[in-house]
């Protein structure tokens, strides 16, 4: 089988957000980068898959240079090899252009039998590209999956929705999304860290993928980001507990009116 | 005249509150741009019935996709539905729930319309006759004002957070009748509930969540007996959630799920910046930490500095006792 992960690299979640001066992005500089945690997710099934069946595991990941060393992170826990894809028109991509270069590589890289995401990229937290790069390589899709059998030319797929798991069947190849609860990431393993350094991640461009910047113009953009508002400071309830316990029902009955 | 329009949720035969917002939501803004249609796509078996309640909440038409082979969603067909009728309409703007379904069908709509989608919007603006929306990024840690320089504009709607309109049962809608190939690559086979019952976090009004303080998973049910007092749903920090005590779908924070209750009440969590991320936009929040220093005070609007073990017990009677004498 021939699978492939996409991998997104984001500000670590203990991350404290400062609104960078030009108003629409965050201070990147003192940020700690990680791949995003469903992304992991992904790629443990990933090598998972490949334990039980055989076959390869490609990673892809968009972004500038430092995107290298999330690459490098799923080498090193197993991943045969990466693709990365890096160019300048690649800086400010919305969801859709973003979607569009991953499927201009992903079928570059034809043909695979499965392309797995992380459910949503931390950060960002638009919860698109699996749908996205479903519509746009024409293929069925099974998104926050907590549970994935794989058959041949099929899967079996448990995924999270409002209060439930459905079980879900579809045919192959898939876009299927990592949900948290699919399994537990392993730490690469001093060995897997050396065998990454030899193993190739291959740099794609807009052009060398066929694409424009007219094909990749933002649908929407960022106009500005700020902090969220502040909180009121904080009424504190003194008294014994039974005391504490009664006024606090009476303030969220009589003053907050929420019960 | 242009159209807004949204796409209905349900679910067995059962509109869900977050398309009635939807639609609540796009008629407000169907007024404020001085007029317009809203039309509403409903897609599943048995639920032509439905559409007089979309009418009810503002919708002008409801472009009905009724057939057995619809019953379950699915999003190859369910997406066929909603771009046919957006190809007919040429609408404006397209708001869908954030909902699960919503979550898996936007993208996919937004993609073969080849029109931008803003995930998960609290808040929506207009400007020179066309939508701003205000969406959280990295889990409510900042908020984003999303522009769309071009054509159709396609929102998600974080659910709980955008208002009901007041129902009017005396409205019509126009029903227009679709149909749609219902062919799927994938497909739902069946549903596993997960304890009976229980409420869902992103769409719960009042939510109890308990942390490493309560020591063990053997006392979580002081959590879940306050929840059941409050009727409300249970949540979890990402600690208790890793440590094994409960299961993941309860986590709330950034790499669980992000919440606007009406009331948060947060039991024996210090409030990792992570946590806070994801539920600091609820509407009320109750800290109850031994800890003054714990960071969940610099959020909450109600604080009692005290131990769980001995504070759940007699919120649990109060809350017990306040519900009965209401009923």
């Amino acid at each position: 089988m021939k699978i492939v992960v996409c991998v997104k690299q984001v500000p670590d979640t203990e991350t404290r957000v400062r609104i960078a001066p030009e108003g629409n992005a965050i201070v990147e500089g003192d940020v700690n980068w990680i791949v995003s945690p469903y992304d992991e997710f992904a790629i443990e099934e990933a090598l998972k898959i490949k334990e039980a069946r055989g076959g390869e595991v490609v990673l892809v990941g968009l972004g500038p240079e430092r995107v290298q060393t999330a690459l490098r992170t799923g080498l090193a826990m197993g991943a045969d090899s990466a693709v990365h894809l890096k160019d300048p028109l690649f800086e400010r991509l919305d969801p859709l252009g973003t979607a569009r270069a991953l499927a201009a590589a992903i079928q570059k890289l034809a043909p695979f039998d499965l392309v797995l995401t992380g459910q949503q990229g931390v950060g960002g937290d638009h919860s698109q590209v699996p749908g996205l790069l479903a519509e746009l390589l024409d293929l069925p899709q099974v998104t926050v999956a907590v549970k994935l059998e794989v058959q041949d030319g099929r899967a079996l797929v448990e995924r999270e929705v409002e209060g439930a798991q459905e079980t879900w069947e579809t045919s192959l190849p898939a876009v299927i999304s990592a949900q948290k609860g699919l399994n537990t990431p392993r730490y690469a393993s001093l060995k897997g860290i050396m065998a990454a350094k030899k193993k190739v991640i291959q740099a794609s461009d807009a052009a060398s993928l066929g694409l424009s910047a007219e094909a990749l113009r933002p649908r929407t953009e960022v106009a500005s980001l700020e902090l969220p508002p502040a909180r009121p400071a904080v009424h504190m309830i003194d008294g014994d507990p039974a005391a504490q316990a009664r006024e606090l029902v009476r303030l969220l009955h009589e003053e907050a009116k929420v019960i | 005249m242009s159209t807004i329009l949204t796409f209905a949720e349900q679910r067995d035969g059962k509109l869900r509150r977050p398309s009635l917002e939807a639609v609540s939501e796009a008629r407000r803004l169907a007024d404020a741009m001085g007029g317009g249609r809203v039309a509403a796509v409903l897609v599943g078996s048995g639920v032509s019935g439905l559409a007089g309640e979309l009418a009810a909440y503002g919708a002008d038409a409801v472009h009905v996709f009724d057939d057995p082979g619809l019953a379950a969603y699915a999003t190859e067909p369910y997406a066929r539905a909603v771009c046919q009728v957006a190809g007919a309409l040429q609408p404006w703007a397209l708001l869908v729930p954030f909902s699960a379904m919503g979550k898996d069908l936007a993208p996919r709509v937004s993609a073969r319309l080849g029109a931008g989608l803003a995930s998960d919007c609290v808040a929506f603006a207009i400007e020179g006759g066309r939508l701003v929306a205000r969406r959280p990024m990295y889990a409510g840690k900042a908020y984003a004002q999303v522009r769309w320089p071009e054509g159709l504009q396609v929102a998600s709607l974080r659910p709980n957070v955008f208002a009901l309109g007041s129902r009017d049962g005396g409205r019509q809608a126009e029903v227009v009748a679709g149909s749609v190939d219902v062919a799927s690559r994938a497909r739902a086979t069946g549903l596993k509930a997960s304890a009976a019952g229980k409420i869902e976090l992103t769409e719960a009004q009042v939510i109890v969540s308990g942390g490493r303080g309560l020591k063990g998973p053997e006392h979580f049910h002081l959590v879940e007996e306050l929840a059941a007092a409050l009727g409300a749903a249970v949540g979890a920090s990402r600690a208790v959630v890793d440590a094994g005590w409960v299961d993941h779908h309860l986590q709330v924070g950034q790499t669980g799920k992000t919440v606007s209750p009406s009331l948060y009440v947060a039991c024996g969590i210090s409030g990792a910046i992570q946590h806070l991320a994801g539920m600091s936009s609820s509407k009320f929040i109750v800290a109850i930490n031994k800890d003054a220093d714990a960071p969940i005070f610099k959020v909450a609007n109600y604080g009692i500095l005290g131990d769980v073990f001995e504070v759940l017990p007699h919120l649990t009677e109060a809350a017990r006792a306040h519900q009965a004498s209401r009923t």
